[in-house]
């Protein structure tokens, strides 16, 4: 069924890569409708994503992009319309979700098909700077450290889509610039498609190519964010595009530039 | 002369007033000075550390000086004959009945066989229990079939169920080992069936995210989450088994603790029966602590309060 949608797409590409027919997104979802109680929390929405790109996805608390997310996990399947996503992918949640009766190094290759080696976990433990607590018990980390082991088993699956679920929410205001960074720095190393679902708009445009605004069960606004990374929040045209994104959101940013 | 009086008589107030107000100026300081003293700084009292205002009685000593006193009320009351041997042996004489009781090997007989009973009951008990809990906390087509009947069956007074287990299974070891077993399965169903239904929803989806299959699902998650609440399940049970032995073991045994106690009943022995009654109270504290330390080893990483 993937290959069916991809096809008409990839179609122009087949002079380039006629052996592997490499489809042009990494998310296709068409016509989702995700209902609760017969209202419709997701109502007919489209959305691409392209490989390797980071969308930020915005939107006031109860809009559906949380459920969105989910269902882009395959943790939600009560949907009508087409959701294409890859085989490998990951999730990051807001609490990060360790098992407590599992080290470290053991929730880090939880899940992974086979019998893999513990240098597997301690290489991804590393990029995220977590070597030397490989061996502890989830309940000694801090909320900082534990959101990076949950980084480090979503990005120990090699996923070709990471979906992150506010996953600098609960941390302190310094903790979060560090996780921000760190997010930043293993998007660009990894190369992976990342949907960043978050109601942080600073956030969203200092890490994303692309922040898509969802209101009423639809994507009701996005804009590319063309600024060189790294970015600098104290850009005019950063402040710009925040200002404009916080009025689609319905802040008033008159009021707070006063 | 008014003009060249003017001077000294226009400077004349000016001169007074400006040492006027040198003067309330010079007695500022002062005057702050004492409303410092009025606003009088707090007493200070020291936040003495903790080490320093603890007591210097080890907590073992004061812990174990409550029995001992007990004890020694006991003796005392037997030297004086308030208790008479007929109603409670003294603690020398119990002491002493209880050495020639081991050295004689009738005690640890008994004490083998006892805890061979209980070993048994609580093995076949904990398997049926948990694999109860297992099937009704796993899939919901077994909660449906099991879960009622175990409810049901549970409120029935399992001591109460001896004279037909008498009749099922004669008067051998296997109504006795049947009813720990009985006894045990209860409790530890009940823990583990709630243990699994408590595991985090979110730490399930969690595992499903991972891809996780079902099986991994329940390996990786239910079964470890589950945990706490089966070792209070066996914590139950244990007590739960001393209690269906010493029931068991008073009806039609030749051999045991039980079969022990009810033969000095026939001849008044006071003193064999105390000493029976102190194998099983430590009989169940070194089950409690085979069962404290097995919780401190398996359930190290639960982050919870465990008294300073």
């Amino acid at each position: 069924m993937a290959t069916d949608v991809h096809r008409p797409v990839t179609t122009e590409k087949v002079t380039t890569a006629p052996a592997a027919p490499a489809p042009s997104s990494v998310v296709r979802v068409e016509g989702l409708t995700r209902s609760f109680d017969g209202r419709a929390v997701i109502d007919n929405l489209q959305l691409d994503v392209k490989p390797g790109e980071f969308v930020a996805l915005l939107g006031r608390s109860g809009c559906g992009k949380s459920t969105l997310l989910r269902i882009l996990a395959g943790l939600d399947r009560d949907i009508q319309g087409t959701v294409l996503v890859p085989r490998r992918k990951a999730v990051a949640f807001q609490a990060p979700r360790l098992m407590p009766w599992k080290k470290v190094w053991r929730n880090v290759l939880l899940g992974l098909p086979g019998k893999p080696e513990r240098a597997v976990a301690e290489q991804a433990l590393t990029e995220v700077g977590l070597t030397d607590r490989a061996d502890a018990w989830p309940k000694t980390l801090s909320g900082g450290e534990a959101q990076r082991a949950s980084l480090a088993r979503a990005l120990v699956r090699e996923p070709d889509l990471l979906l992150l679920d506010e996953p600098f929410g609960a941390l302190d205001a310094l903790t979060r610039i560090k996780a921000q960074r760190l997010v930043g720095e293993l998007w660009q190393r990894r190369g992976c498609a990342v949907l960043l679902v978050t109601h942080d708009v600073e956030e969203a445009v200092l890490l994303a190519d692309r922040v898509l605004v969802m209101d009423d069960g639809v994507i009701a606004y996005e804009t590319e964010v063309e600024l060189d990374r790294p970015r600098d929040i104290t850009d005019p045209r950063f402040a710009e595009l925040r200002a404009g994104l916080l009025e689609r959101l319905g802040v008033d940013t008159a009021a707070e530039a006063a | 002369m008014s003009i060249s009086h003017a001077p000294p008589d226009s400077h004349g107030p000016d001169i007074s007033g400006i040492s006027e107000f040198a003067d309330p100026k010079s007695s500022d300081p002062k005057s702050s000075e004492t409303a410092s003293t009025d606003h009088a700084l707090p007493e200070l009292e020291p936040i003495v550390p903790a080490s320093t205002r603890r007591t210097r009685v080890p907590r073992w000593l004061r812990r174990t000086s409550g029995p001992v006193l007990l004890l020694a009320l006991w003796q005392v009351l037997s030297s004086t004959g308030v208790l008479t041997a007929d109603v409670l042996a003294s603690p020398g004489t119990i002491a002493r009945v209880a050495g020639d009781l081991v050295s004689d090997g009738s005690l640890t007989n008994a004490m083998g066989v006892s805890l061979q009973r209980v070993a048994v009951g609580l093995l076949l008990g904990t398997v049926v229990g948990t694999g109860l809990a297992l099937v009704s906390g796993l899939f919901r087509i077994g909660e449906d079939l099991v879960d009622a009947s175990v409810q049901m069956l549970r409120t029935v007074p399992f001591v109460g169920l001896i004279p037909l287990f008498i009749i099922w299974f004669g008067i051998g070891e296997a109504p006795k080992v049947a009813i720990i077993t009985l006894g045990v399965s209860f409790p530890l169903y009940l823990n583990v069936y709630a243990g699994i239904r408590g595991v985090d929803s979110q730490l399930i989806e969690a595992g499903e995210s991972l891809g996780l299959s079902r099986w991994g699902l329940v390996r990786h998650v239910v079964l470890p989450g589950a945990l706490p609440g089966a070792m209070t399940g066996l914590r139950y049970s244990l007590g739960i088994a001393w209690l269906a032995l010493v029931f068991a073991e008073q009806i039609n045994a030749d051999a045991g603790i039980g079969f022990l106690m009810v033969q000095a009943r026939d001849f008044l022995r006071t003193d064999v029966i105390v000493v029976c009654l102190i194998v099983y109270a430590f009989l169940g504290l070194l089950a409690d602590f085979i069962v404290r330390s097995l919780e401190r080893l398996l359930l190290q990483w639960r982050p919870t309060f465990t008294g300073r």
